[in-house]
């Protein structure tokens, strides 16, 4: 018993000592495709079998950045769809949370909420872009509707079903402890469904740029979404690989500040996987 | 129904109790009176009702028919801690409480958990989550502490160890105690009286006198076990 027990901690020492050179080492095996890609794209733009016209060469793409960076337009844009995501995720979120709650805390306003949210959800709302564009003309407001349409659905139904999902034993419990109607959704019901909620977040932010990027292609007059259509105008495929490259960026800087706040949020959860 | 000490308004008077789930009554038409002070233990089969009636004590449960009042203030261990995971233990005792916190870290103090206070309830070993679960009941010093099985899902070694808390805690304390179990040995070290329910009523009742702290070895307490056992119809032990 006992010397078996010693016999694991020292293979457990031996694989712990081991283990970070190996995964340094698959880390960079893990670099070397996309390298090689990268290298190979650009001899096939400068031999000219991949022309300009198509995919622009990746130095060019980077200097092209440098330039658009310098020249203030790529900041402006930047600003102006950034400005857009936050207002329409804003309204949205702030939407989804009120009838997530309305809906999670009582029958009748699930009965309220719920069904005809749970038929808007069905509507493919890129498909919305006609009457929107009808209801609110070519200007900001459509492009924001849509980033709030598309953030409003993820958020409700995971924060719905979180509060649905908190622990019946804890409430009971909170119950026993006097705590008033106020407390109880205070103490026990957002923090039980704050994980659920956080997932719903991030899947909001995703719909988000997709969002943002659909409304902005199809009609803009600035953003980053025109210079990109503008840009398909004088086939400046650099451009539009630029404006891509941003969307992923503010993408994923987005999720990463979800995944913060999970970790900061639900530090009591993370014990369980230590 | 066994006597009480007389003279004293009862913490708990339940009367003609009630209580159906379907068709069928879980609890018939119950008696039971709990003194100021007094340590009840209730025994019975799974599935007898038991853990309905502290529910209804606990005022979780308000389907019934006939009388119960339950005079003061009440607080429920379960038999799962149910702690809130994302609150520290010590805001978990402190939680509804109109005391400052140091109550809370006092009272996890008495049941030896001063060192956790500051704790994720997740990282709790199953006796530390019943110990905070028994602080978080006392800290709101109740006049009538329901006790849902709490040890029963503890290990044996640390089954003892709660007894002698338990004990100590009421002794200290003098709540009225509820105590819902199906262990007679644990009924037999606690109780002042024991109650045995039995097709929705309480068939049986056994007053307890021996000093405290009790061993399980003493004669007055083999002859109740015996005499318990047999009323939950289990035939007695069988000699090694």
């Amino acid at each position: 018993m006992s010397s078996s027990a010693v016999e694991l901690g020292s293979r457990a020492a031996t694989s712990r000592a081991g283990r970070p050179r190996r995964r340094r080492l698959t880390a960079w095996q893990r670099l070397i495709s996309p390298i090689v890609l990268v290298i190979a794209w650009q001899a096939a733009s400068m031999t000219g079998v991949l022309p300009d016209r198509l995919l622009a060469a990746p130095t060019t793409i980077f200097s092209t950045a440098i330039d658009l960076v310098e020249d203030g337009t790529l900041v402006t844009a930047t600003l102006v769809s950034l400005q857009r995501v936050a207002i329409g995720f804003a309204i949205g979120a702030a939407a989804a949370l009120v009838l997530a709650f309305v809906a999670g805390l009582s029958r009748l306003g699930e009965n309220a909420v719920d069904p005809p949210l749970q038929m808007l959800r069905t509507l493919p709302h890129f498909g919305l872009i006609p009457l929107f564009i009808l209801w609110f003309g070519i200007g900001e407001t459509p492009k924001i509707a849509l980033v709030t349409l598309g953030v409003v659905f993820p958020l409700y139904l995971n924060t719905f079903a979180g509060i649905r999902g908190v622990d019946p034993k804890l409430i009971e419990a909170a119950r026993t402890l006097r705590l008033s109607r106020a407390a109880l959704v205070r103490h026990v019901l957002i923090p039980g469904a704050l994980p659920q909620a956080l997932v719903g977040l991030r899947q909001s932010l995703g719909i988000a740029w997709l969002a943002l990027i659909v409304a902005e292609t199809v009609n803009a007059d600035a953003g980053l979404g025109y210079m990109i259509t503008d840009a398909r105008e004088f086939l400046r495929t650099d451009i539009i690989v630029v404006g891509l490259a941003v969307y992923s960026l503010l993408g994923l800087l987005t999720d990463a500040i979800v995944r913060l706040t999970e970790r900061r949020a639900l530090a009591w959860r993370r014990t369980l996987l230590d | 129904m066994a006597a009480h000490p007389a003279g004293l308004e009862p913490v708990v008077a339940v009367r003609g109790l009630t209580r159906s789930f379907g068709d069928r009554p879980v609890l018939d038409d119950l008696d039971l009176d709990i003194a100021p002070g007094e340590f009840v233990a209730l025994l019975g089969r799974s599935g007898s009702g038991k853990s309905t009636l502290l529910r209804v004590l606990a005022g979780l449960d308000t389907g019934v028919t006939g009388a119960y009042d339950v005079r003061g203030s009440v607080a429920v261990a379960f038999q799962e801690p149910r702690l809130l995971p994302w609150k520290r233990v010590a805001a978990n005792v402190a939680l509804g409480l109109d005391r400052p916190v140091s109550a809370a870290v006092e009272a996890l103090g008495e049941v030896g958990l001063e060192h956790r206070v500051d704790a994720w309830p997740l990282t709790l070993s199953g006796g530390e989550a019943q110990r905070a679960s028994l602080a978080r009941a006392l800290v709101r010093e109740p006049d009538l502490l329901l006790l849902d099985e709490p040890f029963s899902a503890l290990d044996a070694l640390t089954r003892i160890t709660m007894h002698g808390l338990v004990s100590d805690l009421w002794r200290r304390h003098r709540p009225a105690v509820l105590l819902v179990t199906h262990d007679v040995d644990e009924a037999l070290l606690l109780a002042d009286r024991v109650c045995v329910l039995t097709d929705g009523r309480i068939g049986h009742a056994v007053e307890v006198s021996a000093d405290r702290p009790r061993h399980r070895d003493e004669p007055e307490l083999t002859a109740l076990r015996r005499d318990l056992l047999t009323e939950l119809g289990v035939e007695a032990e069988v000699p090694a």
